[in-house]
């Protein structure tokens, strides 16, 4: 059986920059795996190339075994590929509610039709509270997302990807720029995530890394410098001189 | 207290509410009321039609464009050439080929100039009419260039109710062709494609990110506004009983989104209120400059801008939602 999503020798750069380098990455199904590196290493830029944001200067990216390198950002998702933003990216003046909804009827085709009105489809609204019930976002569905409290914001952005039904989930540092009281709210749904999903997440928390995935890619100047279990990574000294022995001297967590 | 079910908050968004009757009852006071205003109302009417197309696309779908009169003008030439030309003057018939014809040209130039934004879709939006204008300019032996086509006539409606003096008829008419058109773009505004119209204009990375295709849905509605635009121009050139190149002025761009802006954009009635509010500034500035009357309007504009970003109707929002607000606490 073909993985979930494969990398394979992916090349980006941006004028005499090279941010990606040779990247190859594979996610099994119901993967778990985080991708580490210091500030500037190209994570971001990686996810892009997997959704499609950017183009690749070479190499290619398989979804389900079908290479989709030459397919666009929004065929991607349609085909299951789904991502979190490390900054929100909300439909700001829009109710949670029908930030879920509009996911939910664009991803079965609903959105085009120009007569029905919004809301007389009870199926969408039904599962757009289920994924706000599950998420515990119930309460806040007919508030405005920008009067929300960026945690709970950050939460509508994984309640989006969800209603996506993905088969693959790239997260973007889903806790940043929350306080770290509230983040554990944040990645305890990481943590109960459908296991049929499998997920790439960008995180700067070891502590969470280490818990949380079951394969590490340690990304250096947009290039891979290690991939293996925590247990490896862990252990490995290159990884402690160029990544974790930084980390130390920050303390911990950054946007 | 429990939460009520936010679906129904939801499904009850679009019904009609009572005092969306409220434009309509003037609209038709004024027709017993002000019989000799029928000609000034008539084109208060084409003027709303020609902001509510706007509205689409700026409004909802967050398409800037300096060039809508391109539309506008194609509708009105497109009655208007085949009137003298063609010698097609049945009125309603003809509001269906400019509809088509404008549409057409919608989607064309839609499909190439939507893919960019921001400034650079202004300037082509703006190119396009100018080009459209020129090219009139150019065979002035079909289009009458600046001079026009003068003096068209055109059928009775539906065989019987010929023009009169006093443009009642054409009154009656308009406002029944405004009448059918706002309840379309009701329709579209509430369902799913308008839903997602906003999301483009609430923020396109999220929409690409959940697999919108945002091309084909601006496509859309870019071709659905052009249309529309094409019905007021034809209008236009139907109840003038003439046309020249000058509807695809800049000035008239630019006018349609100063009424629209004036109003409020994305709120479907800030078009009625905003052409309303235009033409009584414009009546009355004129009176008291006839050659600086512009002036005012302009600082107007500056001053709603800055105080008012949301137009007209956006102030009466935010009184209703104070008051709501009060009562609650």
């Amino acid at each position: 059986m073909s993985a979930a999503l494969q990398v394979e020798r992916l090349n980006r750069t941006f004028g005499a920059l090279l941010v990606t380098r040779d990247v190859s990455l594979t996610l099994d199904r119901g993967a778990r795996h985080a991708l580490i590196g210091p500030n500037g290493a190209g994570k971001t830029t990686l996810v892009n190339l997997i959704t499609g944001a950017l183009k690749p200067n070479s190499g290619c990216v398989l979804l389900n075994g079908e290479d989709i390198t030459k397919v666009n950002q929004a065929e991607r998702a349609r085909r299951g590929l789904a991502r979190t933003f490390q900054i929100n990216q909300l439909f700001r003046g829009l109710t949670v509610l029908e930030n879920i909804g509009m996911c939910i009827s664009e991803r079965d085709g609903y959105a085009n039709n120009l007569w029905r009105a919004v809301g007389t489809k009870r199926v969408i609204l039904d599962e757009a509270l289920d994924h706000l019930d599950s998420l515990r976002l119930v309460d806040d569905a007919l508030k405005l997302v920008r009067e929300l409290p960026y945690g709970r914001q950050r939460l509508v952005e994984i309640a989006i990807a969800l209603a996506q039904k993905p088969r693959v989930l790239l997260l973007d540092e889903p806790a940043a720029g929350v306080p770290s009281s509230e983040s554990h709210l944040i990645l305890d749904v990481v943590a109960a995530l459908d296991p049929n999903i499998a997920v790439l997440i960008i995180e700067h928390d070891m502590d969470v890394v280490f818990r949380f995935a079951k394969e590490i890619t340690v990304l250096v100047q947009g290039a891979v410098l290690t991939q293996g279990t925590p247990d490896v990574i862990m252990n490995n000294e290159q990884v402690k001189a160029v990544y974790l022995g930084q980390e130390g001297h920050r303390g911990g967590r950054h946007g | 207290m429990a939460t009520p079910d936010p679906r129904a908050a939801i499904a009850r968004r679009h019904r009609v509410r009572p005092i969306e009757a409220l434009p309509w009852l003037l609209a038709v006071a004024a027709f017993f009321l002000l019989p000799d205003y029928a000609y000034l109302g008539t084109q208060v009417m084409i003027l709303i039609l020609f902001a509510l197309s706007l509205d689409l696309i700026l409004g909802y779908a967050g398409i800037v464009t300096l060039g809508h009169a391109a539309f506008f003008g194609i509708g009105a030439y497109t009655v208007g050439l085949a009137a003298a030309r063609l010698g097609w003057s049945e009125p309603i018939s003809g509001l269906f080929a400019a509809a088509i014809v404008a549409g057409l040209v919608g989607f064309i130039t839609g499909w190439f100039l939507l893919r960019y934004r921001g400034l650079t879709l202004l300037m082509l939006t703006l190119a396009t009419a100018i080009l459209l204008q020129e090219t009139g300019n150019l065979r002035s032996d079909i289009s009458g260039g600046y001079d026009g086509l003068p003096g068209l006539t055109f059928k009775p409606l539906f065989g019987v109710f010929d023009y009169d003096l006093y443009g009642h008829t054409y009154y009656l008419y308009v406002l029944s062709v405004l009448v059918v058109v706002f309840f379309f773009v009701r329709r579209i505004v509430y369902s799913p494609f308008g839903q997602a119209l906003t999301g483009v204009r609430e923020n396109v990375r999220r929409m690409h990110a959940i697999g919108s295709p945002v091309h084909r849905r601006l496509v859309t509605v870019y071709t659905i506004a052009a249309a529309i635009a094409g019905v007021a121009g034809a209008l236009f050139t139907q109840t003038n009983a003439y046309v020249t190149l000058t509807v695809f002025d800049f000035d008239n761009s630019a006018k349609v989104m100063v009424m629209l802006i004036l109003g409020g954009t994305g709120r479907l009635y800030g078009a009625f209120v905003g052409a309303a509010v235009y033409m009584v500034l414009e009546d009355y500035f004129s009176k008291l400059s006839p050659t600086f009357w512009q002036f005012g309007i302009g600082l107007v504009l500056v001053l709603a801008v800055l105080f008012t970003p949301r137009g007209v109707l956006g102030v009466f929002e935010s009184i209703g939602k104070y008051f709501s607000e009060e009562k609650k606490s």
